[in-house]
Order: C-alpha cells, then structure tokens, then sequence
C-alpha cells in the first residue's frame, strides 16, 4: 500500500479523519522549511501538501500569495524544494508528502523531468491547480510512470457529468475544493459539504479530503465528521507569516496551529 | 487536429494551435469555460446573434473603419530609398473606433453573448486602460455592472484612462499584487472569476487565456483583416505584400492577419515591444526573448527564468506590458507563416512622433511600434508594392508618456 493509502487508513483505524496540512516552500525561506515540516508531523500531520512557489498563484488568497513571493525572494528554487523533500524523506520515511502548484514551474524542464525528480525526492503525489482533466497529457503520463499519484480536485462546480472525467487517472486522494473561490477565505456550509462528500464517495474508492476556508480546530472536527481527511493551509501560512514578522519561531507557531487541528480531530474519535 | 488545406482553421475542439493553447485552469473555473465553448458556437450559428452584432458594429462602433493610403508618410520614407523602391503604406483606422481602439470589436461580441448567457456582472483586465474603457462602454451601452481589474502602477500612468471608466459607470480596481501591471490584474480578474461563478462573466481582451477566449477574441477582431482584405482589392485591385501590426496578447494583429493566412503572397509581420532591447532584461518580446510555457490558461511563448517563474515585462507602452503572447502566434511563429520582430521604446516614440507630423495622426504608442518596422521595410520593397499597417488605436492616452520620453512636460 502506498504511504498516502496508508496514511488515510491509519486515520480511520483509529477513527478519525486524516490531518492535511499545507505550507508552501520555502517561506519565509528555504532554511526554514525542514523545520516547519518536521513541527507539522510532530503536531499530528498525517499528510503534508508541499507548496511548488510560483510568481502567479492565481487560485490563491493573499495569504499564500504572499508566502509564494517570499520564498521566490529568499531564494526558493525548484532544486532546493527538491532537496527539501529528499532530506525529509530520510527522516520520516512513513509520512506522505504532496507536491502541490502551478503548471508552469512543473513543466518547465518537461513532463518527465519533473516525475523523475518528484520520484527520486519520494514524493508521493502532484496536485496541479491549473492542469484540469481535460489536460492531463501534458502531465499525467509523466506521473504515472514514475508512480507518482496524480491528486484530482473537484468542486462545487463539478457536476455530475463531470465527475468521471475528474476521477480517471485520480490517484491517492480526492481533494474536495469546497468553495468556489481562492485559498484562504470564508468556509462553504456544512451541510453542503456533507452533500457534496457523499456525492463523491459514491463515485469513487479514493479517499476524500475537505480542503479551502478551514482554519479552526471546531471547522476542522465539523469536517472530518463527513470527509476522510481535512486539509488546512492558509491559517498555517498565516502563522508562519506572523512569526516571521514577529522574528519568534515559525516552526513553532505552525507546530501550535497542527497540534491544536490534531487534537480536535482526535477528540471526533473519543466522542465516535 | 490541423486541418492540411487552411491556416484559418484553427484551433481544434480543445483549443489547441499546433502545441499551444489549451485549457489551464482550475477545476472549479473548467465547467463554466465549457458552457462558455458551448453558448459561443451556439451564437456564432445563430442568424439573429449575427445581424445584432453586425447593427452594433456600424451603427455604436462606426464600422467600417477607413483603409488611408498613407501618402505623405509614403513619399517621406521614398526621400530616403533607391530609385523605384518605396512600398505604398496603407493604414487600417482601427483608432477611429468608438472609444479610440481595436478593442471595442471585441467587447461588443463578448457582450452579447453575456446577455445571451444571462450573466448581470462582467469583469474584465486592463493594462493600458483600452480595454478596460472599452468593456465599461459597453456595459455601461448594455446596463450590466461593470469590475475591471487594473494593476496599480498603470492605474497610476493612465489616469485619464482610469477616470473615463469611472465616469462610464465602471468600478476600478488597483491590483497590488505582484508587478502591478497587467499579468497582475489578469491573475485577479481570474480569482474574481472563481468566486463569483453564478453570476460573472469575465471579457477578456486579448487573444490569450483558456480556450474559447483565443479564437473567440480573434473571431471578433477579424473583421478587422475581413474589411481591409475587400478595401484594398477594391482600392488597389491586388492584395498587399506585407502586413504588419503589434503584439502583445496579439489581438489587433491576428485581427487583422487572419483573413489574410491562406493568402501566401502576403507576408505578415509582427511587432513586439522591445523595451530597452531583447538582449536586456526589460522589454516584452515573449517570442523574441522567451520560450514555452503554460500562463493563464493556455500555452504559449513566456518571459520566464529557469524555474518557469514568470520575468517581469517592460515597455513604454502599458498595452504591450504583458510577458505573454496569444497561442494562434506562438502557432504562427513556430510554423513560420508571420515573423516576429521587436522594436525598442526609443524607435516607438519616434515613430509616434513621424506619423503626426507626415499624416497629422497621433497614433496609439502600441501600434507606433508597428509603425517603427515600416521605414526599412518600405525603403526594400518596390514602389509598386504595398504594406498594410494596423493602426489599432490613437494616441491620446499616451501624451504624458510620449512628452516624458521626449524630455518635456505637458
């Protein structure tokens, strides 16, 4: 079984919905990454989505806008993100880690490319915002080759004709966008989530993850009562970024926001 | 799938030209970009759509525009070439247009079809301000409300671009992000897009972004080679040897360029903005000094770094500020049918100031760079040949610019 399959099946052994926690590379710089992803895993993380900085992350809110351009200004390279996740791979060999960006920086030196590096680096899988189904040449062979998962989102306006478009050649998880809009804004309503959930699962084996407009532990344990796996990203990013400005420790600030999303989802199990 | 026997064929059902163009987006955005495909080949079959766009093109917009047999400009560049040679210089009058460019063409179609599609609230992105005032004419025409999305730093250089938009019922926004240029208000207009999927519709103003935009903005925009295609047969009784125009999306050009793709006696010449010069790093020839990539939406030629981060373009002329060129060119460049060439912001300028002295027509500092090409060209053509130049817009939003450029102050 795959470290993603794994990870989502550890959470419902113990049930519970899978923690995916997002931040993106490299900010507030390079150095600072190993740190933040190791406090991530150490605050419960079952899941790490690895933010690919891009200059025009045009699906995200100005929280993650920001980060982007931070880590481009530290110095953040396709390389060192590489490097990144090569030396995690070696310190946590069970967790999976998600490369998730912009089709521009991943197709830049080809497809193939691309793959290998992710697969040499033991990256589990590629979330590409801007590479819908309809695309999936330009990339998804690449993946699959080196079995790397290619991670589909779906969203409130996937409709059911859709849907199976969006699922073949989905792989490792599906990522449920829950609001039509950018990363980092105001949270859907539950009971359409909940709708929307039972919509996919019953088109799919894959497990589903909730992500887009979650930042609390209660928004996060509302959540993981419906979905496989609650995805949080820019209420960490916004840590880190306050801790930067505040010159405390963005390992720490982060760790704090995961423990706490770790703990609610835990307490889902204890009340189950 | 290209179709062997015509250039004007393009793009195939999933909006590819050759390996460009596409649909990069994210899902959310990707069911309404296929309803869109699905409502523009519905209107472009239906008879009524035509005969309401073609009412609004003559009698709003004021079609068909005048092809001017540049004479003074012709004679002026003949002062300085070989005995016989010369071409006669031809200029299609897109700045006569309603609002002062090409780019009211467009908005009146895009329009349509968002009161067909039953959209109330219509974005759009801006760089000069051209087709920002175009698209708030336009919905201020239709009664629609009006979001356009414009990068700080031009909202900046193109005041009275900005207050036009506002005088026309437009609500303005400075992008802050990024560059602050039109890269910048194009990511927004597409974070707006998202969120607002129920009731937006999002006119976008060149021949860039996910398929349909690139052919359904180039269909608009080819009335423009369509009109001059007949004028100068009825003018001149022949085809002309060269047209030339400038690109920055590339939508004046493949306006005017399209009608004529299947005709291989005439050469086409694309004009991109060269800044400072391609060897530099401040200019905005994505062909001359980028490679492929994958940009709002589609893929195309970028100014990029190794990383496939997106460079920073530069020009004098905010229409042209873009690091990215519409698929149809990269298409064209790469199978060779239009060559592109640059020309700096210095040659701009004096060719801006050349027209309105020769032809008492202050032309738009985006298409003075199309107009910089035509010198050397004329001086190596025959006198019996023609060049045709877009003239896709008037000068007047750039008075401040220009005095800049030329050390004075208005």
């Amino acid at each position: 079984m795959s470290r993603i399959a794994n990870a989502f099946a550890r959470a419902r052994a113990e049930g519970r919905a899978a923690l995916v926690t997002f931040v993106t590379g490299g900010d507030p710089t390079p150095e600072a990454t190993p740190a933040i992803l190791d406090a991530l895993v150490a605050g419960g993380a079952d899941l790490i989505e690895l933010g690919l900085p891009f200059t025009d992350p045009m699906a995200d809110g100005l929280a993650i806008q920001r980060a982007n351009l931070r880590a481009l200004g530290a110095g953040a390279t396709s390389a060192k993100m590489f490097a990144i996740a090569r030396d995690f791979r070696a310190r946590h060999p069970e967790v999976p880690l998600v490369l998730m960006g912009y089709a521009n920086p991943m197709l830049r030196r080809g497809p193939e490319a691309f793959a290998q590096a992710c697969a040499e680096a033991g990256i589990d899988g590629v979330i590409c915002v801007d590479i819908p189904a309809e695309q999936d040449a330009s990339l998804g062979p690449a993946l699959r080759a080196e079995r790397i998962a290619s991670v589909r989102l779906a969203t409130p306006t996937t409709d059911a004709a859709r849907l199976p478009a969006v699922l073949e050649g989905a792989d490792g998880f599906l990522y449920y966008v829950s609001v039509a809009g950018i990363t980092g804004q105001q949270q859907a309503a539950l009971a359409s989530i909940e709708d929307a959930v039972a919509r996919l699962k019953a088109a799919t084996d894959l497990p589903v993850a909730v992500g887009f407009g979650i930042r609390t532990p209660e928004q996060a344990a509302a959540i993981g009562r419906v979905a496989d796996g609650v995805v949080v990203g820019s209420a960490i990013v916004d840590a880190i970024a306050g801790a930067a400005a505040a010159g405390t420790d963005p390992a720490a600030a982060a760790g704090n926001i995961v423990a706490g999303l770790a703990a609610a989802l835990s307490r889902q199990e204890q009340a189950a | 799938m290209t179709l062997p026997n015509s250039l004007r064929a393009q793009p195939d059902p999933q909006g590819n030209f050759g390996s460009f163009g596409g649909r990069y987006v994210a899902e959310t955005l990707m069911p309404l970009i296929l309803d869109l495909d699905r409502e523009y080949r519905a209107a472009k079959a239906d008879p009524a759509f035509r005969a309401e766009l073609d009412a609004l093109a003559r009698h709003y917009v004021g079609r068909p525009s005048p092809l001017y047999y540049a004479e003074r400009l012709t004679e002026t560049i003949r002062k300085g070439a070989a005995p016989g040679m010369g071409a006669k210089v031809y200029l299609k009058r897109e700045e006569l247009n309603h609002t002062g460019s090409h780019k009211i063409n467009n908005c009146v179609g895009q329009i349509l079809l968002a009161r067909r599609m039953g959209r109330t609230r219509i974005i759009a992105e801006t760089g000069a301000g051209s087709h920002g005032v175009a698209t708030a004419t336009v919905c201020a025409r239709f009664g629609l409300k009006c979001v356009v999305y414009m990068g700080a730093k031009d909202v900046e250089r193109q005041q009275a671009n900005v207050f036009r938009m506002k005088l026309l019922g437009a609500e303005v926004v400075p992008v802050t992000s990024g560059a602050q240029t039109l890269k910048d208000a194009l990511n927004e207009a597409l974070r707006d897009w998202v969120a607002n999927v129920a009731d937006t519709f999002y006119l976008i103003g060149t021949v860039a972004g996910p398929h349909p935009y690139p052919e359904m903005v180039r269909d608009f925009q080819s009335v423009i080679g369509t009109e001059a295609r007949a004028q100068m047969l009825e003018a001149e009784g022949r085809l002309p040897d060269l047209l030339v125009a400038a690109v920055g999306g590339g939508s004046n050009a493949i306006g005017l360029f399209h009608a004529f793709l299947d005709d291989p006696e005439v050469a086409m010449l694309g004009i991109e903005a060269a800044g400072h010069g391609v060897h530099t790093d401040k200019h905005a020839a994505s062909i001359g000094g980028g490679s492929p990539g994958v940009l709002h939406g589609n893929r195309t030629y970028l100014l990029q770094d190794e990383d496939g981060q997106i460079s920073e373009a530069h020009s004098i002329s905010a229409g042209l500020d873009y690091p990215g060129i519409g698929p149809e060119h990269a298409w064209l460049h790469d199978i060779g049918r239009v060559r592109y060439e640059g020309v700096t912001d210095q040659e701009a300028v004096d060719a801006f100031a050349l027209l309105a002295g020769v032809e008492g027509i202050i032309p738009a500092l985006e298409c003075a760079h199309a107009l910089a090409a035509v010198p050397a060209r004329a001086k190596a053509m025959r006198a019996d040949q023609i060049i045709l130049v877009n003239l896709s817009g008037r000068g007047d939003k750039d008075m401040a610019t220009v005095a800049d450029a030329m050390g004075t102050s208005i």
